[in-house]
This record gives C-alpha cells, structure tokens and sequence, in this order.
C-alpha cells in the first residue's frame, strides 16, 4: 500500500505549521505553554489569595476600632489558646474523630463484602449504590438529615413504634451527647457527618482490601489460624492503609464545615462556625485566618503520617 | 471463594440502607400536606407542591443563575484542566511534584478557607460581586475533577500513536485534533459532567463570592435555616438529586471500561 491511498490530510505550510514544528522540537517549551494557563489562574489567583488571608494571622486587631494593625505580631496566634478558643478546637477535633471512627465502622462490612464475596454485576451495584449518594447533593443529604432527626421526625415515631423510646429519651438525657432533640444534640451532627462522608471512605478501604492477595489468607487459614485470627493479623493490618486515606477525607472536611453546624446539633461553636463569624459579623479578619490554619496544620501532619502507612497508594 | 457469613451480609446491607433511606425521605415528604413541621407519618398527601415550585419565580431565578454559573465554570475547567494534564501526564521536570500538589488543593483545603481568601482578594482588587466571581471560585475546584480524568487516560494513550500521526505528516494541532482528542474524549466528557454536577451543588465557597446573589444552592440554604413552605424545599431537593444524579451517571459509564471515575475527591 502506498502513502497516497491513506487518503492523509495534506502537510500544512505557512505559521501555524512553522509554530507546530518549534513546538514539537522543544517539548518544555511546549509543556511551558500548556502549563502556563492553569498555573497562572491557581498560582497566581488562588495561592496569592490564600496567601495574603492566611497571611495576616500575623496581624491583629485593634480593640477600640476594629480596625487591622498591619504590625507583625504572634499576639492573635497565641489567642487561639485561651480557653475559649481551645474548647472550639479540641470541640471540633472530638467531633470529627467520632465521626471518622463511625465511618470506618460502617464502611469497613460494606468494603469487605464487595471486595471479597460480590460477583461482577453486584460489585457495580455497590459501586453505583456507594457513588450515588457521593455525588448527591450536599445540602439535600443535610436537609435529609433535618427530616429525620426533627423531635417529631421519622426517626422518633420508628422508636416509639419498637418500644424504644424510652432508650431514645436515655441517651438523650446522657450530658454531651444528648440534648432536647437529636437535632440539636451532637448525636445528631456525628451521624449527619458520617452520612455525609461515608462514601470517601468505602472506596480506599475497598481498594485497599481489593489488593490483599487470596493466596496470603489461604495460607494464613493453611497454617491454621481460625478465621478471625486471619482477619485480625492479615486482612486488617492490609486493609489499614485504606482507612487512613479515607480518614483523610473523613477528617479534613469534618474540620472545615460550617453549614451542618449551622442546622444540626448543638449552639456552641464549631471551628468552620467560628471562622465564619470572624469574618463576617465580628470582622476580625486576622483571628479568623490563624482559626484556618489549625485544620491546615492538623491535616498537613496527618498527611505525613499517612504517608508513611503508604496511604497514598489506596486512594 | 468461600460464601460470605449471614452477619457480614447484614452488615453491609445495612450500611448501604443508611446510604440511601434518608433520599427517600426526602421524595417522600415531597407529597405531604403538612407544611410546619416535618411531622412523621405525614397526615396527607398531596401533589399541590410540585405545582407550587413551578410557580415561584424565585427558584426559577436560582436554577436558572446556577445553571449558567455551572455551564461557564465547567468549560473554564474543561480548558484548563486539559491543559494541565496535557502538560504533566508524561513530562518529567523540577517542580512538577509542587504543581501536580497545587492542583489538587482547592478540593484538600477546607471549602470556608478557599471562599474567605477569594471573598478578600476580590475586595482587595475591588471587583464587585457577579457571576463571574462565582465562576471563579467554581472553576479554581473544577480543575481538579477535569484533570484527574484526562491525566488518567493521557498515561493509558499509547505514546506510539502520536509518533505514528506525527511520521505521516500531520502536524502538532492536526495530530491533537485527530489522535489525541478522539482519545480522552470520553474522559474529557465524564469529567465536564462531575464538574457541572460539583458546581451545580455547591455552597461553601459559593457563600462568599455570591453577594446578594442566590444559586439553587444558596436558595436551599436559606430555607434550611429559615424554612417557610418546608415540602418545597423538598420538591426543589428532589430536582437537585435529578440534575445531578444524570451527569454523573453518564459519567460512570463513559468511564467504567477504564479506570474508575477519577473524581473520588470532592
């Protein structure tokens, strides 16, 4: 066969093929052009912008005025260690440790079964039923939520209905994790949290536990360890890096929310809460950016940690 | 293999049934006549709200804002993100490690973080709040979605091809338009969609670069903290988990003979 039956669209002449020749004999040239667009927008417009918030953590605020003292100083940051400010933190990292804690509960007998015993057709159902909700609405999950947990909700009457009731009206008496209603008790905005995230944390745990060879239980069950201590000294330090990556996620956006806060659980702060108030009604820009960087911090060192469980390699 | 024991089963049935009740909840509170209270089981049903929200032109202003906001952001990501995948699927160079990270952060830095620093940097250059403020901060997020797919499938693009177009005479852009394009189309498409369905859904970041403004999203959140005709806000939810749901549906299928969909961080 020759050339000219492959019926090719005729070699350009003039710039545009002058232009696509330079391109193509200098690759970084070409990898700098592409670059250039995206970089420009996140680099520029994004970093800079996060950069000059976070930035006046170093600031402060004049009492009388309310204005910003542009005179660096470590006085805001040391704020967020008055008791006030302390209980906000560790308030919202105790809330999101429950709630990373619950997720992998829940998530782990769901990762499990579709990673070990389901067939093909009902791996794509779990898939589908995990990533259906994920990609849901994020206020329509919240407001979900609202329904059930309202005092005269769904959840109540279903307890009242089996007799439970009584069960319900004891655990919300219990101090911290009860209250009026479960609308506004933490019980309330720890279950809402782990709805809402509990996806993030099937899908690495199911990848991570999809890659524990067969063989290595066969040979642990060979050996003859009875199956739950095959499940506790292989299966679960395998599936482990797993559910550190879903932690990532589980974690980090328990930190940074604000809105389920807002509509669920109890009246004291959380730290998406307080950040939000800072800013606005209180104005105090530079207590609010030191407030953004503790989940900041606390994820970047959770990283790290993460890392070194190779974590990574199940997201 | 071995079947699977009673209790796991149960279990993992469970947790999927607490996946999904509380949607039902939702489609079901759509058709109660209670409209005060979230009162269970609902005292009547009724099929007047779905009349209700065709008539509020509020709602149709904020679908209709959070339509084009959602449209704009996701070409914008589509353009960009390429590009950035484009770049960084094959090359190898100093700082790639940095910039692939910087990519990913506006989905790993909380939502709150991302709006306050846009909010600020907007008032600092003076730019009034309009749709175009919204679309920023949409499309800083929607990049990620759209190069996560495209870096995917660029990796699995067999080098060999473009060589191939290449030696046959075909230029950088014929053999973009001609090779490569057809290529990553369909991950180019299913990350287009998980991008429209991200922006068309969110609130966080949208709370602060909207002003007076209000997308179907900011519409729901004030009727969650305020609420006035509760079976609305319902009706109006089951039209989001439809306008969602679609797109990324697709998407799945666009994607599910590769990798699996790249869009597990949101």
């Amino acid at each position: 066969m020759s050339l000219a039956t492959l019926d090719l669209p005729a070699p350009r002449e003039g710039l545009l093929r002058r232009l696509s020749d330079v391109l193509v004999r200098r690759a970084r040239l070409l990898t700098l052009l592409l670059l250039l667009p995206p970089l420009l927008w996140l680099g520029l417009v994004y970093l800079g912008s996060l950069f000059v918030f976070l930035g006046q953590s170093v600031f402060s605020i004049d009492e009388f005025s309310g204005t910003i003292v542009r005179e660096p100083t470590t006085a805001t940051l040391l704020e967020l260690f008055r008791p006030a400010n302390l209980d906000i933190l560790l308030r919202t990292i105790g809330i999101a440790g429950g709630v990373t804690l619950l997720c992998a509960i829940i998530a782990f007998p769901i990762a499990y079964y579709a990673a070990r015993y389901a067939g093909p057709k009902v791996k794509a159902a779990f898939y589908l039923a995990v990533m259906m909700p994920l990609w849901s609405s994020y206020l329509v999950k919240v407001y979900g939520w609202k329904l059930l947990l309202a005092k005269e909700g769904a959840i109540g009457w279903f307890a009242g209905k089996l007799g439970l009731g009584g069960a319900l009206e004891a655990w919300l008496a219990l101090p911290l994790v009860g209250g009026p209603s479960l609308s506004v008790s933490y019980t309330g905005m720890v279950l809402t949290f782990t709805y809402l995230w509990l996806p993030f944390m099937i899908l690495p745990v199911q990848a991570a536990l999809e890659r524990v060879p067969p063989h290595l239980i066969e040979a642990a069950g060979d050996l003859g360890a009875a199956p739950g201590l095959v499940f506790r000294t292989v299966i679960l330090p395998l599936a482990m890096p797993g559910v550190v990556a879903g932690s990532i996620f589980t974690f980090s956006l328990t930190l940074g929310d604000y809105i389920v806060p807002q509509i669920i659980g109890t009246s004291a702060l959380v730290l998406g809460q307080a950040v939000y108030t800072l800013q606005g009604t209180a104005g105090n820009i530079p207590l609010a950016a030191a407030f953004s960087l503790v989940p900041i911090l606390v994820m970047a060192v959770f990283l790290t940690l993460a890392k070194r469980t190779g974590a990574f390699d199940a997201l | 293999m071995t079947r699977a024991p009673l209790s796991l089963k149960i279990a993992a049935l469970a947790g999927l049934a607490f996946l999904h009740i509380p949607l039902l909840f939702i489609l079901l509170y759509c058709f109660t006549t209670e409209e005060k209270s979230y009162a269970f089981p609902p005292p009547g049903f009724t099929l007047k709200w779905f009349g209700v929200v065709w008539g509020r032109a509020d709602i149709w202003a904020a679908v209709g804002l959070s339509l084009k906001v959602a449209s704009i952001a996701t070409l914008l990501a589509l353009v960009l993100g390429t590009l950035a995948a484009g770049a960084l699927a094959r090359a190898r160079f100093f700082g790639r490690e940095p910039i692939s990270l910087l990519f990913v952060l506006p989905i790993a830095l909380p939502g709150i973080v991302t709006g306050i620093a846009l909010r600020q940097a907007f008032g600092l250059m003076e730019i009034p709040f309009s749709v175009w403020t919204i679309v920023l901060g949409h499309a800083t997020f929607c990049i990620v979605v759209v190069y996560n797919n495209a870096v995917a499938r660029l990796r699995r693009l067999s080098p060999s091809l473009i060589e191939a177009s290449m030696d046959l005479g075909a230029d950088a852009f014929q053999t973009f338009r001609l090779v490569v394009l057809p290529n990553i189309g369909t991950a180019l498409l299913a990350g287009g969609m998980l991008a429209f369905a991200l922006s068309f859904d969110e609130v966080i970041v949208t709370t602060f670069t909207a002003g007076q403004q209000s997308t179907l999203p900011i519409w729901m959140l004030s009727e969650l903290i305020r609420p006035r005709q509760r079976p609305v806000t319902n009706v109006v939810a089951v039209l989001v988990i439809l306008v969602t749901f679609l797109p990324i549906l697709a998407a799945y299928y666009l994607t599910r003979h590769g990798e699996a969909v790249a869009g597990s961080g949101k």
